[in-house]
Formats: structure tokens, sequence, C-alpha cells
């Protein structure tokens, strides 16, 4: 029996609950001893020119090794010339609260933040842009010789007519909020200098990537550059490569020829990683009373922030996947980013396409409310039939795989639809506080949609054993047991006698790394497909060592042993026949580049009690199906659907970045931000579905992001179903309770204060 | 007393007993994330209860019991229930919050051997994890409550 | 993040710690659990120069019942005020209030005195003890005086206490057999968050969490109850002559309502206790 697709506790455990993960800032290396200590000073304002920094008394507080500023930065290559392009630290302007000014190196962390207290820098203010619409009208510019704070546009507008024949319009703008990735470990390097290399030790999610863009940064070759990513603290998008602050760090190690090391601060960390989400929606949704719908545009504005990072691709993503699991005849996106003085906007789990789910996922919503018809029945009639894959989107996204009806039905079914929309029945008869929301919510999302390939080395030496070099680069997805997984089903050697090495660019000079729920059906498949040519070149050799045909020859996988078929007299280990194949073993070393993206989906169901007097909503239960194709092992899998889920609920309950409308953050600390904890979420409950998909021999897909993309329409729909009856029908996310009641005293029509809070949407 | 062994030393009166443990004691497990004493990431057992080891100084922990993930296992290396529970139900990922986690659910399970899920979840209100959207974290605590051992 | 640089000295007793008080001046604060002022100097919001370790200070520990009242050391933390079988059959309002304070590394750190003493309107205790009535032992170089939770909480971050004052008590009265319902209302977005407005009812005594730069009395609600109001009609006085603030959980508007729908839910679990 293979061992793929059965529960296999995670080999990367017993070390991680004992000693501890080493992470970036555990790292106890020779090569870091005396490291200097980095500690950022960020600008405390919005939008200024820098007119002078005074770092003379810095200098003369107690450690401090160097203060520098982008002044001392003239040993790296000069940007593009765009005049939009960010610089490493701040030179004449800063355009968001935490930018980067000046680092100070000490001998001690300690004295690093006594010393940044005493860089004295002047700022001349400049207006703010922090609102959407203040930032498209332009009358304050990011940016000198520009004429425009838009940065990217794509798409068109619905056409004249697309609506035409519709009996029933919706049409609704609401935010896509702004949201922190919040890796429990935040951003952190370390770095040396020596014999003309510099060597990057850093919380990446791709250390090859990374790399290549340090190398470009600091004007070396990409082989004068060698990073290492050891345990990373989860990255959810928001480690993709390696970011500015890391790349200062990096340098001031060149520049000073001192080893140097930096960990943030979860403050640093909430102003300065990139940020996720920020768009505004505008929907706009026909069809007929009978419950089809015909038409849909979205129109997405995108914060990108007070830099174009994220904000050139994210939109984009968004626009691809807005038709959802529909098949409409028309559907139509476009967006444009504009900057604001915020800060920038990065890839956060789901990246653009959770933002396409939430849209659609509410429109129908919307829609069905309008028409007065179950919006899982208006999902049923409108989802594309499983006989039409695969299936090309009027945005030109070709869906690989898939059965959504089949998808909704499991969930309705597992989740007894019926009942609970009796038990709210019940409750909206006896008229109590606390009524029942039940929300659905059904997705379809790209995966390994980036084009790129990836790597993957599988050696067997003369002891037996297994190593996997590969290019994909784990933060906590469980990498290291499922690679050995695809290893032991087809070599049969033993799990703890392989290893899997990724994150050195040393020992894997090539690869691309995790993100966009890639690893398994890229670097899974790559493992895989190395697996089979050392098998293949084992053969070979063990048949030369017994003297048969290499077609007479089996593996057995249960004992790890080659025989002549029938005959285990003549078996060979595989310490043996790799012994034979030479000293370096058997080996084999894959690219895997798949033909096209796949896509995911499924359906959520969410139930909310709203308590109708307070406002505050509740997220009681939470019932999924997200077929990702075959599983490889469930417990990884079901691991990633729990986090996404509840990062889904925390988008749609609890968590915004705010800012004032002079650009001050309302929520640089974990008290302020409401990060979802325990208490506020039910245990899961998960439902089995598989479609493979054809574009890789293992029939897998990605299912990193698919709990998130599916959870928070689900959950933001629940609640507003909760409250429905009271004539609610839309409540901006987060639907916080001071929102809640907001909404049920507007469908009232009594007078109130204001609704919501000021924001950068 | 750190994990059974003494650790002296002069450190500066600021020092907080997480920098204690990371720098002067060479113990890494325990991990800093966030600076509001909001994330549980540093929970460390104080003479047995946990506490958030950012929101202690170095100096208030002298003389007294300071155990961390590192001295939770057996003397034979052999995991401590808590520990084994984790690995069984997969309510680890990253593992930057795990060791925190554990010793939080270690603690909760001291003063409430038989906890409900409820129990669970509010006993863990003071401990975020990023990852796992608590589902296996709460079924590890409540595994760990059935074995003997615990 | 880290605090600015200080000197730490430790008080082995409450006369120690006075001395010590004596000695550094306005330069010093006293440190029970530190989580309240740990925090705020680790953001650098507070930066003393000298701090005055209470913990070693085992003589205020305590919770006893005494002449027609239970008295309770000031360090007492709020883990064992949580599981106080004495709180818990005479006055289980505090005991449960005390359950409701952060998370259980918090209570197993943080003290009633500190909690107090830091006087911040969004904590669970300051109205728990307004609502109880409570009487404050403050100790300085001229000796112990009383203060009444009435007149102690001042403002954000101030209190009667002077700068050489030392909270060792709390002297909470039992209440009268016809007061014994209670019921304490926290309301937050998350559990582990202060409240955005709570209520803390002993009897007919309500006070508001969070609705004022103090814990308040809810006086039009006492008023109205006295004159025979139901809880509805009486909660329906719960803002009045609150002043509560604006921030990104709350506007006033809000918590005004909020107040209103607690205050009801209080006096009703009360009466049913």
């Amino acid at each position: 029996m293979s061992i793929l697709g059965t529960r296999v506790v995670r080999t990367e455990d017993p070390r991680l609950l004992t000693g501890g993960g080493v992470y970036t800032d555990d790292l106890r290396l020779p090569e870091l001893d005396g490291a200097a200590r980095v500690t950022f000073v960020h600008s405390p304002i919005a939008h200024a020119r820098i007119t002078g920094i005074d770092t003379e008394a810095a200098l003369a507080s107690p450690g401090v090794v160097a203060v520098l500023t982008a002044a001392d930065m003239d040993d790296i290559p000069d940007g593009d010339g765009r005049p939009t392009t960010e610089p490493l630290l701040a030179t004449d302007r800063v355009r968001y609260v935490g930018e980067a000014v000046a680092i100070v190196v000490t001998e001690q962390g300690y004295q690093g933040e006594d010393a940044a207290e005493l860089v004295s820098v002047d700022y001349e203010p400049l207006p703010a842009v922090v609102d959407f619409d203040d930032a498209l009208a332009g009358g304050t510019l990011l940016f000198e010789g520009t004429d425009s704070n838009v940065v990217r546009t794509g798409g068109e507008p619905a056409p004249p007519g697309a609506f035409d024949g519709c009996e029933v319009v919706v049409q609704r703008t609401f935010p896509n909020q702004r949201l922190a990735p919040l890796p429990l470990e935040g951003r952190a390097a370390a770095a040396r200098w020596a014999d003309g290399r510099l060597t990057l030790w850093a919380s990446t999610q791709n250390a090859q990537l990374a790399r290549d863009a340090l190398a470009a940064a600091v004007g070396l070759d990409a082989a004068a550059v060698r990073v290492v990513a050891p345990d990373v603290g989860g990255g959810f998008g928001a480690k993709i490569a390696v970011d500015r602050d890391t790349i200062i760090v990096a340098w001031a190690a060149k520049h000073l020829g001192r080893p140097v090391r930096w960990v943030e601060t979860r403050n640093e960390n909430l102003l300065g990683m990139v940020h996720g989400r920020a768009q505004r929606h505008t929907i706009t949704i026909g069809g007929s009373r009978d419950g089809r719908i015909l038409a849909y545009q979205l129109d997405i504005v995108q914060d990108s922030g007070a830099y174009p990072r994220g904000a050139t691709f994210l939109p984009g993503l968004t626009q691809l996947m807005a038709s959802g699991v529909y098949d409409l005849a028309y559907c139509g996106a476009a967006f444009r980013s504009v900057l604001t003085n915020t800060m920038p906007i990065g890839a956060y789990r789901g990246a653009g396409r959770p933002e396409a789910t939430a849209a659609i996922e509410r429109a129908v919503d919307l829609f069905a409310a309008e028409i007065g018809m179950d919006p899982a029945e208006v999902r049923r009639r409108n989802v594309v039939a499983p006989e039409a894959f695969p299936y090309t989107t009027a945005s030109g996204a070709v869906y690989d795989t898939g059965d959504y009806a089949a998808a909704l039905d499991a969930v309705l079914d597992g989740a007894g639809y019926k009942e609970l929309r009796a038990e709210q029945a019940r409750r909206r008869d006896e008229g109590g506080p606390v009524q029942l929301g039940i929300g659905l919510a059904t997705y379809v999302e790209i995966t390994a949609g980036d084009g790129a390939g990836e790597t993957s080395r599988v050696v067997v030496d003369a002891t037996g054993a297994a190593t996997v070099y590969t290019g994909s680069s784990p933060h906590g997805q469980g990498h290291e047991t499922a690679f050995a997984m695809l290893v032991t089903d087809q070599l049969g050697i033993p799990m703890d006698r392989i290893t899997v090495i990724h994150g050195d660019t040393d020992q894997v000079p090539t690869g691309i790394g995790t993100f966009g729920s890639r690893s398994l059906q890229l670097g899974g498949t790559a493992v895989h497909q190395a697996a089979l040519q050392v098998k293949d070149q084992a053969r070979d050799v063990a048949a030369g060592m017994i003297e048969a045909s290499a077609d007479d020859l089996e593996l057995d996988t249960a004992s790890g042993t080659w025989q002549v078929r029938g005959d285990p007299d003549t078996a060979l280990t595989w310490a043996a026949v790799a012994a034979q194949a030479g000293p370096a073993g058997l080996a084999a070393a894959v690219e895997f580049r798949a033909d096209s993206p796949t896509f995911p989906f499924g359906a959520h169901v969410a139930v909310a009690e709203v308590d109708t007097q307070t406002g505050k909503a509740t997220l009681i239960r939470h019932v999924t199906v997200d077929d990702a194709g075959k599983v490889l092992n469930p417990v990884l899998a079901e691991g990633q659907r729990h986090g996404g889920i509840a990062q889904g609920a925390a988008q749609a309950l609890l968590e915004e970045m705010c800012y004032d409308p002079e650009g001050n953050p309302l929520t640089s600390t974990l008290a302020d931000y409401a990060a979802i904890t325990a208490t506020e979420l039910p245990s899961f409950e998960l439902l089995a579905m598989e479609t493979p998909t054809t574009l890789n021999a293992l029939g897998v897909k990605g299912i990193g992001e698919a709990g998130t993309i599916g959870a928070t329409p689900a959950v933001h729909n629940a609640v507003i179903d909760a409250v429905a009856h009271l004539g609610v029908r839309h409540i901006d996310m987060p639907a916080t309770p001071q929102r809640v009641w907001a909404a049920i005293n507007e469908a009232k029509g009594s007078q109130m204060g204001p609704a919501h809070m000021r924001t950068a949407q | 007393m750190v994990n059974g062994a003494p650790v002296a030393a002069d450190v500066e009166d600021r020092m907080l007993l997480v920098h204690f443990l990371r720098e002067t004691a060479g113990l890494t497990a325990t991990n800093v994330g966030c600076d509001t004493t909001s994330c549980g990431a540093c929970t460390v057992l104080l003479d047995g209860e946990s506490v958030k080891s950012c929101t202690i100084l170095a100096a208030q922990a002298d003389g007294r019991q300071v155990t961390t993930v590192e001295g939770l296992a057996g003397p034979g290396g052999e995991l401590h229930p808590m520990q084994r529970a984790f690995r069984a139900e997969h309510g680890l990922q990253c593992g930057f919050c795990t060791p925190g986690m554990v010793m939080a659910s270690v603690s909760l399970l001291r003063e409430n051997p038989h906890p409900t899920e409820a129990e669970v979840r509010s006993g863990l209100e003071g401990n975020l994890c990023r990852c796992t959207g608590y589902h296996n974290i709460v079924r590890a605590v409540l595994a760990a409550a059935e074995e003997p051992a615990s | 993040m880290i605090p600015a640089p200080f000197s730490y000295r430790r008080a082995g007793s409450v006369a120690e710690a006075l001395d010590l008080c004596t000695e550094y001046g306005e330069d010093a604060k006293f440190l029970a659990g530190g989580h309240s002022l740990l925090p705020l100097m680790k953001l650098r919001l507070a930066m003393p120069e000298v701090l005055i370790d209470l913990g070693p200070v085992r003589e205020l520990s305590y919770v006893r019942e005494e002449d027609g009242h239970i008295a309770i050391g000031a360090l007492t933390r709020h883990h064992d005020l949580e599981h106080s079988e004495m709180l818990a059959r005479v006055l289980p309002l505090l005991a449960h209030a005390a359950g409701q304070v952060g998370d259980p590394q918090v209570r197993h750190r943080g003290t009633i005195g500190g909690s107090l003493a830091h006087s911040d309107p969004a904590s669970d205790l300051p109205a728990t003890v307004l609502a109880l009535d409570a009487t404050l032992v403050a100790r300085g170089p001229a000796g112990s005086r009383e203060i009444a939770a009435a007149d102690f909480f001042q403002g954000l971050f101030e209190t009667e206490l002077e700068p050489d004052e030392l909270l060792t008590e709390i002297r909470v009265p039992v209440p009268a057999a016809g007061a014994a319902g209670w019921s304490f209302q926290k309301f937050t977005k998350r559990a582990i968050d202060w409240a955005i407005v709570g209520v803390a009812v002993q009897g007919s005594a309500v006070a508001l969490v969070n609705m004022a730069g103090t814990p308040v009395r809810a006086a039009g609600v006492e008023a109205a109850l006295a004159g025979g109001a139901t809880p509805a009609e009486a909660a329906a006085h719960a803002a009045e002559g609150t002043s509560p603030a604006d921030d990104i959980n709350a506007s006033p508007a809000y918590r005004e309502h909020l107040a209103r729908v607690l205050v009801e839910r209080a006096l009703l679990e009360a009466q049913s206790v």
C-alpha cells in the first residue's frame, strides 16, 4: 500500500517541540560571532521632506558602531530611474509612517534602541494622502515628476449594454480592508561579508529569489551572494524573496566589513512588513428573477501604499479570478492601483484571489437577497457545470478540473443546511436578541499561477540513505515530511533515512520557493520525478549486478530492496546498488514546469450568532469542502485548511490595519490589531473531496490559501445573514460589533453616530 | 534556576527575562513575538505557572524556578505528554509560537486537569498562533488531558 | 522593545519599600506584577529612573475575613483572587472579575493593588471595587490612611495616592443579605481585549468600566432602582453623566448604547443570583 494519502505525522516536529526551531535570531554560528546589532530609525510622519539628519548625539551613545543614512549608500547601484522607485533608506522624502530613514549599528541590541532615539531628523511635513478618493483625485502627488498617483491600470469598464436584459441589477461599493500578514516571527536577518562574498541569513520564503534580488540591489554577481533561510516562523506571502530592510542589513555588513544582525519588533512588523488586501470594490451584478446571473462587473481600486510593490500584480489576479465559479454571459473587471501615504501592499495569503472571491460571493448574496431566493439555490443555478471542464473564463483563465455543484451540495449536506435554516427561522420567530446567520461561499482559485517551475535533486548514497535537494523552501507547511513521503513511496527507503535540504543557495543554487500554493504541485512533482529517475538508474545498475534484464527487476518498496521478480535470493539493498553506481551514488535532478496553473475549488458554510443588541458576531461552526485534487498527507492538508479558515474568519470579523486621516497608524501593536485567538473560533468541520488535476503526475493542486479564500466571504455572509431579516443587506468587513450595530440601526432608520471609522480605505 | 540548573550572571537592571534566557542562558526556544504582552510566544513557567517572560525583569526571577520548553522532556529525552500530543495532533506548523503554546498548555492542565474545549480555548487566549487556526492545538491539549502522566 | 535604563531596587517589606521610596522620591515607581507598568516602559511611555520591586513583599498577599469586611492584600494576584474559595463564597463578583483580567499568564503576575494604582478606566477591577464600595488603605511615611474607592480614582493613570504612598490593602464590606446579587458584564471584541464597556453590579450598586476617564458609578441607574424602577427602566439611565472615549473600537454613542444594554443584562442577572 502506498504511503501517499495516509496520515503521517511530521518529521519536523520533535526538533521544534524540544529545543525549538532555529529561526534567524536563534543562530549562534561562529561566522556571526561578534555581530553588531542593527536598529532602524523610522519616519514618525506619513509624508514629509527630510531637511536634515543629525547623527552626532547617537554616535556618542554607548556601544554605537555606526549610524548610517542614505548618504552613506554611495557603494550601491543606482535605481532604475523611474520616478516611483523606492529607495533603500529614505533620501529627501518620506512617504509613510515606518519608512526607514537611518540605521544605528551597536555592539549590543539594548544599546540600539537607546541610540536610535537620539538620531534627530528634521521633517518638513507635507499633506498626507490616505483616502482612496483623495489619492485618485491627485490633489497631492506622492512623487515629483508624475502627474497622477495612479501607478497601474488594467481591464475595461463594463461596455454599454452589458446589463441589458437583466431584470434585476444590484450595484454596491465596499472595501476589502487592509490587513497585516502577521507571521509570528517577524522579519529577521543576519549578514556577513568575507572573502568577497556576502552571506545573508534571513527569514524568507525563497532563498534563491532573495539571493538574486540582494545581488542586484548591492551590485554583486549572484555567485558572490549566499542566502540561507533557517527555520522560518510563518510568512503568508509577506516574506517572498527579500524586502528592503533586509537588503539594508546585508548592505551594512558589507559596508562595515563586520557581521551584523537584526530582528524587528512587532511594532516595526506591523508598520513595516507589507500589508495585504486594501482594495475597494464596486460590484454590479445583474440577472433574472428566476435566479440566473447574466452579467457581473468588478471595478477595483487597489491601494498601493506609498510605493508600487505588490500593487503592480495583485489586482491583476483579482481581475483574472473575478467571475469565480460562475458561468456568466458577461463578466468584466477593471482596476486602478493608486499611491497613498501608507505602508506598501504586497502578497498576503491568497494575494489577489481572496479579494475576487469576497467580491463576487458578496455580490451573489446581494443578488439573492434582491430576488428573494435562497443563496444556495442561486449558486447552484449558476456554477460552471462539471462537463464544461476545462473551462475558459471571460478573463482567459482555464479552469482545469472541478465539480462546483458537488462541492456545494456536499457542504450543504455536511452542515445540515436545511436544519440550520429551520433553526434560523425559529429564532427569528422568537425574536430573541441572539440571531443565527448562515453564510455560504463557493470559490475557485488559481495556484502555481506564476508560470515558473521548481527544482529537485534526489541522491541515494552508498549508505542507502536518500537526500532531497529542493528549491521549495518551507515556512511551516511540512515540506520535509511531504517530500520524504514522495521519495519513500517510490524508492522504499524509510522516512528516517531521507533528508530534505532546502533554503541554502549554496546547496540548492536554483529554485523558486514557496508561495501561491505551488510547493507540492511543482516542487513535489519535481521530487517525484527525480525519484523515478533515480529508480530507473538503480534498476539498470542492479540489473548489471545481478546479471539480469532490467525489465525483470522489481523494487520491493516494503523492504527497500531490488530483486529479480519473485526471487528474494537476488535481493540487493539500496546501499549496495548506490555503492556500485560510483562515488556520487545515484542522483537525478529535475526541473518541473507545469503546462498551466491549477484551480482548486470548494464551498464553505459558516454559522454565526449575532447579538443584535450589542452587534457582536460569534462564529459557532465552520464547515468546508476544499478540493485541491489528490491529497498527499491529510494531516498537512487539513492543517493548511485550518489555518486558512482562521485567517479568513479573522478578516471577516476582526482584523484591519487602520490609519487616521493624517496617515498615522492606529493599529501598530498587537493590543490594537485584533489578531484572532482560540477563544474567537470554533473547531472546524472539514469534508473530504478530491478531484485530481491532469496537469501533474501526482494529480495535486495547491491547498495553502484555499481556506482563507473560502472562509472570508462565508463568515462575512453569515454575519449579514443573521441580521438580514432586520433589513440589513451589507456590512463592511471587518464586521465588528460597532459596524453590525450601526447596520442594524441604519436599517431601522434611526439616528446614530458615525458608523464607520476612518481607515485607509 | 533554569530548567533545574543554576544560571548566574550579572545583568543590566532592565534586562527582560526572555532576553536573559535567550542571550545569557543560551536557551533560544523561547521566542519574542510582540512588544505588548499580547502574543504569548515567550511563555515560560515561573515556579510552575505560565508567565510571559517579555514582561518580567530577569532580576524578578532571581532565586526562582524557570522552566522553558527545553526543560520539559524527561531526563532520557522522552517527550512530555504535551509535546507528544502536539506532535500526534499536528498542533504546530511553523513552530514559532509552539514553545510558548506548549508551556501555556502545560500550565493550563496543571490548574485544570480535565478541561472542556471551551476552557482550553479560553485558557489559551493569551497565545497567538497564525498557522494552525488553533484547531489542532486545542485537540492536542484535550488529548494530553487524557494521558495519565500529564 | 526594551525599557529605557533604570535602577532596580528590591524591597523585602512594606517598611523597606517606603524607605526606598523616600530615598528616591518622585524618580521611583513601585513594581508589583509589572503587567501594566513594564509594557508602558517598553513602549517608553513611562521612564522611571528607579523601580522598587515589591515582589518579595509577601506580607501583602492575603485574603482574609475581618470584622464585617474582607481584607485583601494589595499584592494579591488576580489568579489568587480568581481561585479564592472565600471570595467565591462571600464576594463572587470580585473573584469573577479578577478572572476576567487579561489572560492566564497576566493573572499569574498581575496584582489587585497594581491594577488599582495604575488607574486605567478600561481595567476590570477599578470599577469592581467601586461597585463594592471598597476602602483602599495607603501607607506612607506618616502612617496609614483610608481612601474610599469613590475618591481614589482621579483620572487616567492618576489616583489619590501621594508619590510616597503605597497601596497596601483593599477592604470590601461583606454585601448585605439583600444585596447579594451580582453580575459582571465585560464587552470586548476578543476575550483578551480590554473592555470596550463593562458593568459591575453588586446588589443595587452599579459601576461602569471605560465610560469615562475613571471608573464611574451609574448614579442615574442607582437612583432609578431606588425609586422602584425595573431593570429595563433603570438601564435607560446608564449613560447619564458618562463621558466615553472615541476610539477605533467604539464611538461615544455606541459606548452609551452598550452601557444601557449591559446594565440591563447585569441587573437582570444580579436579580436572578
